[in-house]
């Protein structure tokens, strides 16, 4: 008994740490699209309200910033757990690069405190504000949002393409320049591919629900209009990101690859390297199962030299400078899962315009719904995958090149008990969220509520109602 | 450079302390304001008063988190390894909280609100111990520098930290209840302003005992603090026991203004008082603010966006209150 408990308080903190950093950012990645993208298709709606005298979008525009307002005060108590983590778990790396890494956070809450301000002053404004000056007054949530993810991406692509600052022989930073460690060399096109990703999760997420409501025969304008605005803003995104994650892929070949061995599957370096769709990595360096497509690993990698092209397998790296088996089986799966999943939610988009641009309304077939109703848990699954492939794919390094995840992390061996207490709470948390949710949807559907006052940034009630014994 | 770091650090820990504590002792008072019947009255007036910006009052803790990791490196790095349990109790005490208080607004059964006002009631107070807590470990030099981890244990079980998390949950308990006086009556509601005029000045009071009791811990806890709250920083120390005494004559008078500002001032002179008593050090004794500050040029960087922040979000923070305070469009009307 006495020794099981010391063998507990002794723990090995660091798989914990990245445990807990990986459930906790994979939590708060899901509410994050809702804070950037929703915002913007609020707007469309309210626009729409004000340009042709919409009740439909008017009230759509009004819900939609309500359950915002929710989504957006979840997002904000699991972020801020997520900057007790940086100290918590990575006190080491802290400590390190803090000065480096630690300047796009400084920004990033100049917009995360403008988009709280803007996002009550627009609930307040329903019914205290004219029309179009209430409108404009949601502008700046939209702005604040997508200049906010930037800023967070930036810090993470600073980890995957260190810059910006000197070192002294100690290995301390003595110089910064602040403007190299925002546009590192990886934030371009990761900050778009990951504020496309957030206005596609959001679109799909918000369509699949009203896709949902008309499987079950509700079929009404309102639920069609709802339905339009996200899935249309969804649908335009989606190729776009293809072809921004085509350019982030030659990006890692060029940039880390040992990251892009991981991601192709190659374990020796070669030319004419085939695309491997699944399959897996073995410890004696062969690959098993997968279909493989010949050359178009090669090819895609830089079309210029084509099939001739050469790739680094990972056994050109040392064995503690690449990703673990395990770890590379995981990138590739992860990998296949953002692309297949990517092309499919592509094929949707298509099939949805190809059918507007004929008959001019959006498909009817129970079949499109049904793809349309899962389209927001699958584009959630697409992202999450993108973001396994980007960090796993970095181990062992925490900050490439410079410093490894097992120096970075505490020394604190009670680690997993807070994981374990984080992981309820945040259980309990997100079951509710969903749950207050629909509770707020119901009852509209039933026609109570609905006044402003009960969003989380919703203005006081009247003071009578309240003072009232 | 570092001193103006130091100065913008120290303004934003008293921001939180004034703003966030005042949301803190809200929650104290709707904890001990008894079952949901009879609390029913103190609630609605609590829930009234924290409203609109409960949130944005918490991202000054996350500000002044951001400006230490990028501006002291190795010190955030100290504090984080030596203090984690308090700051992982702190850390889960804000998610039920902010989630609690969220959530309580926008369901409709009564014992669903139960549960979420209980959530945020309890995390209301453990949160601020666990965060005076904190500052007595670091105030008596119990956190080493260099990035290492000092005690796990009596670096935040201490006298000078007992001390710190109970003066904090009086003080925001202090600062919430002359609040709460305000509200009521900007709500015409004389009873509750009598209700939360008691506790005002009963917890006014176990403040003044407190921090009485709590000179002779200081002295034999943690001298450097108490050496220089008795010298440097001693014009800031009496500036918040007067104004301390002043708000406590205004509403034991029951005088129509004044009470609150006192109440604030009271609170950011004696925080202040710390920040000045514990100067030059960062880490009392081992850490000078000078010797841990980043790179010039990251410093910069800091204060320029704090000045970009107050410009941006002034401007923001002034519209919202001044829309809060207008009346309805005439022609939606309610
Ligand atoms: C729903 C969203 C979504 C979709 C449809 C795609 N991705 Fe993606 N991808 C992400 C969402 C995402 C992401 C979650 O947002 C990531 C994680 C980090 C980042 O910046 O973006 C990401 C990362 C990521 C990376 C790793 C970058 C790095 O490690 O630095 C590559 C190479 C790609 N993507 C490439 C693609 C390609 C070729 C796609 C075409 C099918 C694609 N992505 C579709
Ligand atoms: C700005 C954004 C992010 C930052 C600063 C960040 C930072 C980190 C850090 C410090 C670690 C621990 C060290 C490591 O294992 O590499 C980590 C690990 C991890 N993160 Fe991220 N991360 C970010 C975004 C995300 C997101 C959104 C996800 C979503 C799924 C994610 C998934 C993971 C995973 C799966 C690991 C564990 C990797 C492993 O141990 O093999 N990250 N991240
Ligand atoms: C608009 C959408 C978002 C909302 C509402 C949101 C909310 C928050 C909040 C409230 C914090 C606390 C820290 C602070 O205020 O500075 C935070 C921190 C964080 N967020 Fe988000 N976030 C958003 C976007 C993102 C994105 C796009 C990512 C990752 C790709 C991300 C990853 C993180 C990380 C790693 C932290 C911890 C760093 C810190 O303390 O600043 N967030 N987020």
């Amino acid at each position: 008994m006495g020794s099981g408990l010391a063998t507990l308080a002794t723990v090995d903190p660091v798989p914990w740490a990245r445990g807990q950093m990986a459930f906790t950012l994979g939590f708060h990645i899901i509410l994050v699209p809702l804070g950037v993208s929703w915002a913007f298709l609020t707007l469309i709606a309210n626009y729409r309200a004000l340009k042709h005298d919409d009740g439909d979008a008017l009230l759509l525009a009004q819900r939609w910033s309500r359950y915002m307002a929710v989504t957006f005060a979840v997002g904000a108590v699991t972020g801020t757990v997520l900057s007790f983590e940086f100290g918590l778990l990575w006190p080491r790396f802290m400590g390190q690069w803090g000065e480096a890494f630690g300047i796009p956070f400084m920004f990033e809450g100049i917009f995360f405190f403008t988009e709280a301000i803007f996002i009550a002053i627009y609930i307040f404004g329903w019914r205290r504000l004219r029309p179009w000056t209430h409108f404009w007054t949601g502008v700046p949530i939209v702005l604040a949002g997508i200049f906010g993810s930037a800023s967070v991406v930036a810090a993470n692509a600073w980890m995957n393409a260190p810059g910006g600052f000197t070192l002294d022989g100690d290995g301390n930073i003595v110089d910064v320049d602040p403007w190299k460690v925002i546009f590192n060399d990886a934030m371009p096109l990761q900050a778009a591919h990951m504020i496309i990703a957030a206005y596609l999760v959001g679109g799909f997420l918000v369509a699949s629900v009203y896709a949902t409501g008309m499987l079950r025969g509700r079929r009404d304008r309102y639920h069609r209009v709802g339905f339009t605005i996200a899935f249309t803003v969804a649908a335009i995104m989606t190729p776009i990101q293809l072809g921004v994650g085509d350019a982030l892929a030659r990006w890692v070949y060029d940039n880390q690859p040992a990251k892009f061995a991981a991601i192709e599957l190659v374990p020796e370096t070669a030319s004419d390297v085939p695309e491997t769709l699944l399959g897996r990595l073995n410890d004696d360096g062969t690959v098993s199962g997968g279909i493989a497509i010949p050359g178009l690993a090669s090819w895609l990698s830089d079309p210029g030299s084509g099939t001739s092209t050469v790739v680094q397998g990972l056994d050109s790296f040392p064995a503690d400078e690449r990703p673990t088996t395990r770890q590379v089986n995981i990138v590739h799966l992860s990998w296949d899962i953002m692309v297949g999943l990517g092309t499919l939610l592509f094929l949707l988009s298509v099939w949805y315009g190809v059918v507007w641009a004929v008959r001019r309304r959006m498909p009817r077939s129970r079949w499109f719904l049904r793809a349309a109703a899962a389209s927001g848990v699958l584009a959630v699954v697409t992202m999450e995958a993108g973001w396994v492939v980007t960090e796993v794919g970095r181990q062992p390094w925490i900050v490439y090149g410079h410093m490894k995840v097992e120096d970075a992390a505490t020394g604190n061996t009670g680690v997993w008990i807070l994981f374990v207490a984080v992981v309820v709470l945040y259980t309990a948390l997100g079951v509710t969220t969903v749950l207050v949710l629909r509770g707020m949807s119901r009852r509209w559907r039933r026609g109570d509520g609905g006044s402003d006052d009960e969003a989380p940034y919703g203005p006081r009630a009247p003071a009578e109602r309240e003072a009232a014994p | 450079m570092s001193t103006a770091v130091a100065i913008v650090l120290m303004a934003g820990i008293v921001a939180y302390a004034v703003f966030a504590g005042a949301d803190f002792g809200a929650g104290f008072w709707d904890l001990v304001a008894g079952g949901a019947e009879r609390g029913a009255r103190p609630r609605a007036v609590i829930e009234h008063s924290i409203g609109p910006v409960w949130e944005a009052n918490h991202v000054w803790l996350i500000f002044v988190f951001a400006v230490l990791w990028t501006s002291f490196s190795q010190g955030y790095a100290s504090i984080t390894l030596t203090l984690f349990v308090p700051l992982a109790i702190a850390a889960l005490g804000i998610v039920l909280r902010g989630a609690g208080f969220a959530f309580r607004k926008s369901v409709d059964r009564l014992a669903y609100r139960r549960v979420f006002g209980a959530a945020f009631a309890l995390s209301s107070v453990i949160v601020p111990y666990a965060l005076g807590a904190i500052a007595g470990g670091i105030a008596s030099g119990r956190v080493p520098a260099g990035g290492r981890a000092g005690d796990p244990v009596s670096s935040w079980v201490n006298p000078t930290s007992v001390l710190g998390g109970v003066l904090a949950v009086a003080a925001v308990a202090y600062l919430a209840a002359a609040y709460l006086v305000w509200d009521a009556r900007r709500l015409g509601d004389a009873t509750m302003a009598a209700y939360f005029r008691r506790r005002a000045v009963a917890a006014a009071v176990a403040v003044a005992v407190i921090a009485a009791a709590g000179v002779f811990v200081l002295r034999a806890d943690a001298e450097y603090v108490f050496d220089g709250l008795t010298g440097r920083a001693l014009p800031l120390v009496i500036l918040s026991v007067a104004c301390g005494a002043g708000a406590l004559v205004l509403l034991v008078r029951d005088a129509a203004r004044g009470g609150r500002l006192l109440a604030v001032g009271a609170v950011a002179s004696i925080v202040a008082a710390w920040g000045v008593a514990q100067w030059p050090y960062l880490l009392p004794e081992s850490l000078k603010v000078s010797a841990a500050a980043a790179p010039d040029a990251t410093l910069i960087t800091v204060l320029v966006v704090v000045g970009l922040a107050a410009i941006v979000v002034v401007p923001g923070f002034i519209v919202l209150y001044v829309l809060d305070q207008r009346g309805l469009l005439p022609e939606e009307g309610s």
